[in-house]
């Protein structure tokens, strides 16, 4: 038998693409349930619906691209871009809504730039925001919260998505948006006359908010990706939102508590802004990059046309890494200054 | 306890160390052949000193050093010299290269030896050249001569001598085994470094996963100023840059040594080569490597001739081909493959590891890079690889200058983490060598430019001096012309021979245009005649075919007949005004001249005549031409000239009849009118 002739390493680590994404897909599961648990099954639709749409998008793109399509429909890319926007957007969305969204994300967001690895923007964003201009009506239409709303069950929720003609469910404004229409009202009366504004940050939102953080939490652990873009981006909304809470008068922006757990503020810190293709690279460039996506999310909520702001941040900020980059390449070995040294 | 430093990134993969630390070191005997590649090591191949045929007693210097940075080779057991050419050596591409082949007969029959028995007592240099002597280059991979290393530059002062016991690379247990066996012999070898190195700190670093061979080293080690230090396993601290950043927290400057900063490291396993070479004489003939993997039945660590095939020493390890899908030299992570079973081992080879296929399975096709950033985190040198891994495909080379491609230490770690399995190392290789490749031509190219410019300016600068040179004489020349004509104007005979020379040659010049007047003349007259001639036979061609040109030709006829009368004429009064030109180079001259004059004495008499006298006159004329003409006619027809000729006679005297009557004619009619 010939023997191979093959450079090093030889040895190669156990971590894979597949395993990444399926850790990343694995992580998003407790955030799923209780937003399920909250708001109905509209959340699950919409990521069954969109996973399968997804997969046919990416298959009929490689296909035209003339790539292997069995080979990288198992980097479980496209099931972790369905995911993440089946979250980001309002639950019982009708199924023409989520087709848009997914064939923006994976042929114009991911394909047309060249695939996985090559796109510059976060493409479950870029989903998300042709949605949120285009149909801006239905992509803020949220269910009510349970707790203060009746909880639509499976059935309503595959109408509101296969029929959405025959569906008429109850829509209430969330949270950001009742601070944000805010009409001089004290920061305290608000929570008193809101209950959807739970205990701290939102029925459902806080609890949602806390298990994307338990998430991300896992994802560290496993070292998929490194704490520098998420915590930067929390660190920079918690600041600016205690240095703009006023004390809570009515001009108030909100609590840093609110702003942390309130929308999709730990989603996006942990499944969105850690994506690695968009991001920035070094672990400086990614603190300047997380602290800068939270900066544009607080601006955005609090003076913004939206009442959330994750995807613009994100999406402005991608177009920002390769500058960060460029700036933050870390200290190679031997190129310290000699006064740097111990 | 001293501080550990600890280095940017580093990865943890299976250690699989213990499969190869069962057992004591075993011999790995002699084989039938040992081949000995003249180059082992860094820098120059040594020189053959044997000769085919020849035999050689273990221990015995082969071949000399072929260098300053290079090493001489020792025989590694008595036998013949059977070939001294090209074998297969164990080297990444495969390659041959000359080896020096020993036939063994198997009795191992030693040179004499002689050691030094009291080191301490000799100088720095000394010990520096029986190192040399003995052969010795670094032995944990690079093979780099240890006594040039040591030497080091006379400017650096070295403060810390490193022993480097680190063994990080997975499988490998050389140098533990050394530490469990020898580990006395190892602090001997560092003491005789330290004697010649003078270092104010003498640190062996150790890896914290060879707990036996640490306690080894520190008893054997007690008394000393030797310190083992010992640190948290991690790939690649037995860099030797990395390693030197864990122990003292200093990173050697990117483009410089560790004596830079007044360090010198050196593997373990050489220590134990300089003790042997110093105390017992002992040339380096053999080594320690580790044959591990799960092809191999008995697995461990073997005291090896260099020279050995690595099939040998295979077998003695209980080596299942079948089983084994790639043979790798070195560990995992650096080590490269062999395709050859029959190459040697050489003095760096640490590890001969035959893996099964599920224990290095093959790599699976590489995905798109996904910037996880894994590789950065992983990388020793705080390079960002997949930004180099971007650049290398788009062969950016500039790019991957900036961010410092030639620091990478090509460890491995980047591809070991990467879950894309992206062969990042293969891409800076090749990265590398591209570069490398573009400098050298680079400064080729430089070097023919740098040429040509000085030959340009040269050529340039010898043309001014030409000139200058010129116009020096120019102005000398000036200068004495100038004088000549202050001091001495008329008498000066010089220039009276120069005015009489200019005179002669402005006479020949116009002697040279008389004649070339007079040729001129007669040519024309030639050419005319020549006219002439082709007029008169077109004429008569056409007159015989009755053609309507008769009329047009006869014109054209006369009209040259008057030209050559003409030229004739300017010919004659030519050569009357230059009687005394023309008298040696004309023999017709007289008859020109009788020619002239008569045509001077016809017009001087046609001027005075009347008109009917003039036309009685050409009638005359006309007639003693045709009569002429005529008779030249008829001798041209007996003599049978030539067709033309006698057709342009016919014609002409035809011509003249015709004329003749009209002279006739008009002769009459004037007759007439004088009689009525």
């Amino acid at each position: 038998m010939a023997l191979l002739r093959i450079t090093s390493p030889h040895a190669h680590g156990p971590m894979s693409t597949q395993r990444v994404m399926q850790q990343v897909l694995l992580a998003a599961l407790p955030g799923i349930v209780v937003l399920t648990y909250f708001f109905g099954f509209g959340t699950l639709v919409n990521i069954l619906w969109g996973s399968l749409l997804a997969l046919s998008f990416e298959a009929l793109a490689l296909k035209l691209r003339g790539r292997d399509i069995g080979f990288y429909l198992k980097d479980y890319s496209a099931l972790v871009t369905a995911t993440l926007l089946g979250i980001a957007m309002p639950p019982y969305a009708p199924w023409w809504l989520i087709a848009v969204g997914i064939a923006s994300a994976i042929i114009l967001a991911k394909h047309l730039y060249g695939g996985l690895g090559y796109n510059p923007f976060n493409p479950a964003m870029v989903g998300y925001v042709v949605l949120l201009i285009s149909f801006p009506v239905q992509m803020t239409a949220w269910t009510a919260p349970r707790g203060v709303g009746e909880v639509p069950g499976l059935l309503d929720a595959l109408q509101a998505c296969f029929l959405p003609a025959l569906y008429d469910g109850v829509t209430q404004a969330t949270p950001l948006d009742v601070l944000k229409q805010n009409n001089s009202l004290l920061i305290e009366q608000l929570w008193e006359d809101n209950p959807i504004f739970g205990r701290w940050a939102g029925l459902g939102w806080e609890w949602a908010n806390l298990a994307f953080l338990a998430g991300g939490a896992w994802l560290l652990y496993r070292r998929i990706f490194t704490w520098h873009a998420p915590v930067a981006m929390l660190l920079s909304i918690a600041l600016l939102s205690a240095i703009f809470y006023d004390g809570g008068s009515s001009a108030s922006g909100g609590s840093p508590l609110f702003h942390l757990l309130s929308g999709a503020t730990m989603f996006g810190a942990f499944f969105i802004v850690t994506d690695p293709v968009t991001s920035a690279v070094s672990l400086r460039g990614r603190l300047i990059y997380g602290a800068l996506i939270g900066m544009l999310v607080y601006i955005i909520r609090v003076s913004g046309n939206y009442p959330d702001a994750i995807a613009f941040a994100v999406l402005i900020m991608n177009f920002a890494a390769p500058f960060i980059d460029h700036y933050t390449q870390p200290p190679t070995y031997g190129h310290r200054k000699k006064t740097e040294q111990h | 306890m001293r501080k550990i430093y600890d280095f940017h990134g580093g990865i943890h993969p299976p250690e699989n160390k213990q499969q190869s630390l069962g057992g004591p070191i075993r011999s790995a005997g002699i084989p039938k052949q040992l081949t000995v590649p003249l180059s082992q090591h860094i820098g120059a191949a040594s020189k053959p000193l044997v000769t085919i045929g020849e035999r050689v007693l273990k221990g015995q210097v082969i071949a000399e050093a072929g260098g300053f940075v290079s090493v001489p080779q020792h025989a590694p057991s008595s036998g013949t010299v059977i070939a001294i050419e090209d074998r297969a050596i164990p080297h990444p591409s495969g390659f041959h290269a000359p080896c020096i082949v020993i036939e063994c007969d198997g009795k191992d029959e030693w040179l004499p030896l002689q050691g030094l028995a009291n080191y301490s007592e000799r100088s720095p240099e000394e010990l520096l050249d029986l190192i040399r002597e003995a052969g010795i280059a670094g032995m944990g991979g690079a093979g780099f001569p240890a006594a040039v290393k040591l030497k080091g530059k006379p400017e650096s002062q070295i403060q810390t001598l490193i022993i480097n016991g680190t063994e990080c690379e997975p499988y490998i247990t050389a140098d533990d085994a050394l530490m469990r066996e020898r580990a006395e012999d190892i602090i001997t070898g560092v003491k005789i470094l330290q004697h010649i190195v003078k270092p104010t700190e003498t640190l062996i670093g150790v890896e914290d996963n060879k707990p036996e061979g640490i306690v080894a080293l520190r008893e054997a080690a007690q008394g000393s100023d030797i310190e083992v230090v010992e640190f948290p396993t991690k790939y690649p601290s037995g860099g030797e840059k990395q390693l030197i950043e864990i122990l003292t927290g200093k990173q050697v400057p990117s483009g410089g040594l560790p004596a830079d900063i007044g360090i010198v490291c050196q593997n373990l396993g050489t220590t134990v080569a300089v003790q042997q070479a110093v105390l017992q004489g002992r040339p380096l003939i053999s080594r320690i490597t580790t044959v591990t993997g799960e092809a191999v039945d008995q697995p461990g660590n073997f005291e090896v001739l260099l020279g050995t095939p690595m099939s040998h020493l295979l077998e003695l390890a209980g080596y299942d081909s079948t089983r084994n899908k790639r043979l790798i030299m070195g560990g995992p992570m650096m080590g490269f493959t062999l395709t050859d079973l029959n190459v040697p081992v050489v003095k760096t080879t640490n590890c001969l590891l035959a893996p099964s296929e599920s224990e290095l399975p093959a790599p699976p096709p590489a995905q798109a890079c996904i910037r996880c950033g894994l590789c950065a985190e992983a990388c020793p040198a705080s390079l960002l690889p997949q930004q180099l891994f971007w650049f290398s495909q788009g062969k950016e080379y500039e790019k991957l200058e900036q961010h410092n491609l030639f620091d990478c230490i090509e460890c491995g770690a980047c591809s070991y983490v990467c879950p894309s399995n992206i062969p990042l190392v293969q891409y800076y290789r090749a990265s590398k060598a591209d570069i490398l490749q573009q400098r050298r031509d680079h400064e080729k190219s430089e070097q023919s430019r740098l040429r040509f410019e000085a030959r340009q300016e040269r050529l340039a600068r010898e043309e001014e001096e030409k000139a200058a040179k010129r116009a020096a004489r120019k102005k000398a020349a000036e200068l004495r012309a100038q004088q000549a004509a202050d001091s001495d104007s008329v008498e000066d005979p010089i220039q009276a021979a120069i005015e009489r020379a200019k005179a002669k040659k402005a006479s020949q010049q116009q002697s040279a245009a008389t004649e070339s007047e007079l040729e001129k003349l007669e040519k024309a007259v030639a050419s005319t005649r020549k006219r002439l001639e082709t007029a008169s036979s077109k004429l008569k061609q056409a007159q015989e075919e009755g053609s309507e040109l008769v009329e047009a030709l006869q014109k054209g006829v006369d009209k040259t007949q008057v030209k050559l009368e003409q030229a004739e004429k300017a010919l004659a009064e030519y050569q009357a005004k230059q009687p005394q030109a023309t008298e040696g180079s004309h023999d017709t001259g007289d008859a020109a001249q009788a020619a002239i004059a008569k045509a001077k004495a016809a017009r001087a008499a046609a001027g005075d005549m009347s008109p009917q006298e003039k036309l009685q006159k050409q009638v005359d004329n006309l007639r003693q031409r045709l009569e002429k003409t005529s008779q030249r006619l008829a001798e041209s027809r007996s003599a049978g000239e030539e067709a033309k000729i006698v057709d342009a006679l016919e014609a002409t005297e035809q011509r003249l009849q015709s004329k003749l009557a009209e002279a006739e004619q008009e002769l009459a009619k004037f007759n007439a009118m004088e009689a009525s």
